[in-house]
C-alpha cells in the first residue's frame, strides 16, 4: 500500500478514509462522522454570543484532557483572565491545565490606536508566537479565536489576507488540528470571508431567540472528504460544556420486546389484550383537564417500582410534593419509591429552559439514573416553548432514545376541545398505546371515560369504561351502553338498579311459568294414566268376549260331532275316530 | 537581556540637559531585507528627529520567541517606544517617516 502513504501525504486522500480528531463533545462527533479532520483547519462560524469561543476551547480541553493532545488557544479578544474565568463556569480549570502543559493561553492585543503602520509588514511575529506555544507543550490542536480581530486592527487588508492564506498553510504544514473562529457577516459566514481560506470544515452555530427563548443550532455547513450530518442540530451549554443533542442513529432497527408490563390497574391491563402494555413501546394517555391522567401515570409507575424496576418522573406541570400528595388521596403512594431510590422526580416548568435544554435535562437524569420507565407528565406543554415541529422532533428523539435502550415511556397530553383525537394527530404516529380519557358528563355530573384509541400489535378493547377514582384507588367499570347512549356514575348505577329490579322481575316470571309448566305435564301425566287404565279396562272386556265367543264355537263344534255319533254315520264315525277331533264341515 | 545589538546614541550631556532619553526596541525576526531597511530608516530617523537621546534595542524573535508573546508581537518589523511613557507601538519598515513622527508622538496626530 506505498500509495495510501502517498495519499495521506497529499492531504486528500482519495477513497481512503479521512484521518479523524474526535471533539470529544457529546452528540458532536457523531455529526462529523468521528470528529474534526485531523491536521487540518476548521472554520467555526456564528453570530456573537452563538457560543464559537466555548465550542473552540471545549474541543481544546477535551482533547488535552482526554485524548492527551495537548493544545493552543490563542485569544485575540479576551484575555487569559478572562478566558479562564469565562469557561471555569463549565469547570474548565485554565490554570492547572496551562500549569500541567496541557493547554497553553497567549492573549493577542490589538489596538488601532496603539498601533501606527509606517510601510510594508508582515505577520511573522504571529507566527513565530504560536510556533513558539505549539512547540513549548507539543500542541497537536490549535485554537485562533477570533483572527478576524485582526481587521479591525490591523488597515492593511492586502497584507492580512496573504498572511492569513499563508497562515492557513502554515498550520497545515505544521500538522496540527486548527479551530479557527469568525464572526458572522452580513450574507457570508463570516465577516472578512475567512471561509474562503479554510475549506476543510466549516461549522456553523447559530442562536436565535423564539417566543423569548433561547435555542441553539448547530450545523456542519461543509467538511470536505468526509460524510457528515447535514441537518440543524440543537445544542446546549450547561455546567458541564456543549452538549449536541443525541442524533437520531436509529434507523426503525431496534431491537423490540414482545415482554408485557402492568399499566398498574389490572382492569386497564385487561382492556390492552389482557396483558398490559410492551416494554420499550411509548404510551400516549391524552384526555381533557381533570380526567385522571396523572393518576394513570402514577399507577404506571408504582407498579414498575413494586416490581423492583427503576423509574424516572419528569414533571412539567405540578411539583414532586403535589403529585404524591395528591396521589396519596387515591391510595397511592410514591414517597416509598423515592426512598429506596427506585423513582427519581424532575420537575421544571417547561418555559424554564428552551426545548432542547429540557432535552438534554433528560437524557442526562435517564442516563444518570437508568430507569426502566419514564412519565412525561404531560408532553404537550412543550408546545408552549416550541414550534409544533420542534416540539414533535424533540419528542421523536426522546421515543428513539428510549426505544433504543427498551424503556417504557409513558406521555401524558391535555387535550383542548371536543375533538380530541385531532389535537394529537401529529404525534399519534409516534405512539405505541394510545388511552385516551373523556369526561362523560350527563345528569349534573362528571364521569371519566377510558378507551383505547390504539394499541400497535395487541387485540384491545373496543370498550369504553368508566374509571373511578376513590379513597381505595382506581378502577374501571363497564359503562353502561343502551338507547339513551352511554351512561356513567349515578346514571349508571340508576341504571344498574333498574336492571336489577327488571332482571328480578323476569327471573320470577321465569320461575312461575316453570311451575306452570311443571303443573300442566302433571295434569297431563295424570291424564294420560287414568287413559291407559281405561284402555286396559276395555281391552279386557274385549278379550272375555273374545274367549266366550270362542267357548261358545268350540261348545257347538263338539255338539255337531256328538250329534253324528249319535247318528251312526260311519264316514263320520271314522274319521272322527282317526283324526280324533273336529274337522271342518263341508 | 534578550538584545542582541544595541545601537546607542546617548551624548555624555544629554541627560544632564535634563532630555527626555527615548528607549526604543525593535523587533524582527531574522536578517530579512524588510528588518534590516527598517533599522536603517529608524537609526536616520532618530538621528535626524532625536539627536543623543535614543537608544535602540533589536530584538531577533527567531532567536528569542517567547518574547513575541510577552511583548504582544505580532507584525514584524515592529518598532516599540518603551520610554518616554506611554508605549506606542509602531509596525512596518519605518519607510513612511511621517507615519513614524505621528507613531512616536512627535507630531500630533492628524
Amino acid at each position: 500500500m506505498a500509495t495510501t502513504a502517498q495519499q495521506q501525504d497529499s492531504g486528500a486522500p482519495p477513497g481512503r478514509e479521512l484521518a479523524k480528531a474526535p471533539t470529544g463533545i457529546p452528540g458532536l462527533d457523531e455529526i462529523l462522522d468521528g470528529g474534526l479532520p485531523q491536521g487540518r483547519p476548521t472554520l467555526i462560524c456564528g453570530g456573537a454570543g452563538c457560543g464559537k469561543t466555548l465550542l473552540a476551547m471545549e474541543v481544546l480541553v477535551r482533547g488535552a484532557t482526554q485524548l492527551g493532545e495537548p493544545g493552543v488557544f490563542m485569544s485575540f479578544e479576551e484575555n487569559a483572565e478572562e478566558l479562564t474565568q469565562n469557561v471555569r463556569s463549565l469547570g474548565f480549570d485554565l490554570d492547572d491545565l496551562a500549569a500541567r502543559g496541557q493547554i497553553a493561553l497567549d492573549y493577542v492585543h490589538i489596538e488601532r490606536n496603539e498601533i501606527e503602520e509606517t510601510g510594508e509588514y508582515d505577520l511573522e511575529g504571529l507566527f513565530i508566537r504560536l510556533g513558539h506555544a505549539i512547540d513549548t507543550i507539543g500542541a497537536r490542536r490549535v485554537v485562533l479565536d477570533t483572527i478576524e480581530a485582526l481587521f479591525s486592527g490591523l488597515s492593511n487588508t492586502a497584507i492580512l489576507r496573504a498572511e492569513l492564506r499563508r497562515l492557513f498553510r502554515w498550520l497545515k504544514a505544521r500538522g496540527v488540528t486548527a479551530l479557527i473562529t469568525g464572526e458572522r457577516g452580513d450574507g457570508t459566514l463570516t465577516r472578512y470571508g475567512l471561509e474562503e481560506y479554510i475549506s476543510d470544515c466549516v461549522i456553523l452555530l447559530d442562536h436565535r431567540i423564539i417566543d423569548q427563548l433561547a435555542i441553539r443550532r448547530l450545523r456542519v455547513v461543509k467538511y470536505r472528504g468526509s460524510v457528515h450530518g447535514t441537518n440543524e442540530y440543537p445544542f446546549i451549554i450547561d455546567e458541564s460544556g456543549i452538549e449536541v443533542l443525541p442524533v437520531t442513529s436509529l434507523g426503525l432497527e431496534h431491537e423490540v420486546s414482545s415482554e408485557r408490563i402492568s399499566s398498574g390497574l389490572p382492569d386497564l391491563d385487561g382492556m390492552l389484550g389482557g396483558k398490559g402494555f410492551f416494554r420499550g413501546s411509548s404510551v400516549l394517555i391524552s384526555g381533557g383537564a381533570g380526567t385522571g391522567k396523572t393518576s394513570l401515570a402514577a399507577y404506571f409507575m408504582d407498579a414498575a417500582c413494586r416490581r423492583g424496576e427503576r423509574g424516572v418522573y419528569f414533571a412539567f406541570e405540578e411539583s414532586q410534593g403535589q403529585i404524591v400528595r395528591n396521589m396519596r388521596s387515591i391510595g397511592l403512594d410514591l414517597q416509598p419509591w423515592m426512598d429506596q431510590g427506585l423513582l427519581a422526580f424532575h420537575a421544571a416548568r417547561p418555559t424554564l429552559h428552551g426545548l432542547e435544554r429540557h432535552l438534554v435535562t433528560m437524557h442526562k437524569l435517564i442516563r444518570e439514573h437508568r430507569p426502566s420507565v419514564v412519565v412525561v407528565d404531560p408532553i404537550i406543554d412543550f408546545l408552549t416553548v416550541a414550534t409544533r415541529d420542534d416540539a414533535r422532533a424533540l419528542l421523536l428523539r426522546l421515543i428513539d432514545f428510549l426505544k433504543v435502550h427498551q424503556i417504557t415511556l409513558l406521555l401524558t397530553s391535555l387535550t383542548h376541545g371536543a375533538d380530541q383525537e385531532q389535537t394529537e394527530v401529529d404525534i399519534s404516529s409516534l405512539i405505541d398505546t394510545w388511552l385516551l380519557l373523556r369526561q362523560i358528563e350527563m345528569s349534573g355530573e362528571r364521569n371519566r371515560g377510558i378507551y383505547v384509541l390504539k394499541s400497535r400489535g395487541m387485540a384491545h378493547s373496543n370498550q369504553i369504561r368508566e374509571l373511578l377514582l376513590t379513597g381505595r384507588g382506581a378502577e374501571l367499570k363497564d359503562v353502561y351502553v343502551g338507547p339513551a347512549g352511554a351512561l356513567t356514575g349515578a346514571a349508571r348505577q340508576a341504571q344498574e338498579a333498574q336492571e336489577a329490579a327488571a332482571s328480578l322481575a323476569r327471573r320470577q316470571e321465569m320461575e312461575r311459568k316453570r311451575r306452570d309448566l311443571e303443573r300442566g305435564r302433571r295434569a297431563l301425566d295424570a291424564r294420560i294414566s287414568a287413559m291407559r287404565i281405561e284402555l286396559e279396562v276395555q281391552q279386557e272386556e274385549q278379550r272375555l268376549q273374545i274367549e266366550q265367543a270362542e267357548e261358545t264355537e268350540l261348545r257347538s263344534e263338539a255338539d255337531r260331532v256328538a250329534m253324528a255319533r249319535i247318528r251312526q254315520s260311519p264316514l263320520e264315525a271314522r274319521t272322527a275316530a282317526e283324526t280324533g277331533g273336529h274337522h271342518d264341515e263341508r | 537581556m534578550s538584545a542582541e545589538k544595541e545601537t546607542a546614541s546617548l551624548s555624555p550631556d544629554a541627560r544632564a540637559d535634563g532630555l527626555e532619553m527615548w528607549d526604543l526596541r525593535l523587533y524582527v525576526a531574522g536578517q530579512t531585507p524588510r528588518s534590516v531597511a527598517a533599522l536603517a530608516n529608524l537609526k536616520k530617523f532618530c538621528d535626524e528627529n532625536l539627536p543623543g537621546q535614543y537608544r535602540i534595542e533589536v530584538i531577533d524573535l527567531v532567536q528569542n520567541p517567547k518574547l513575541a508573546q510577552s511583548d504582544q508581537i505580532l507584525a514584524i518589523p515592529t518598532l516599540v517606544r518603551r520610554l518616554p511613557e506611554p508605549i506606542r507601538k509602531i509596525i512596518g519598515d519605518l519607510s513612511n517617516s511621517e507615519r513614524v513622527l505621528v507613531g512616536l508622538d512627535l507630531r500630533p496626530r492628524s
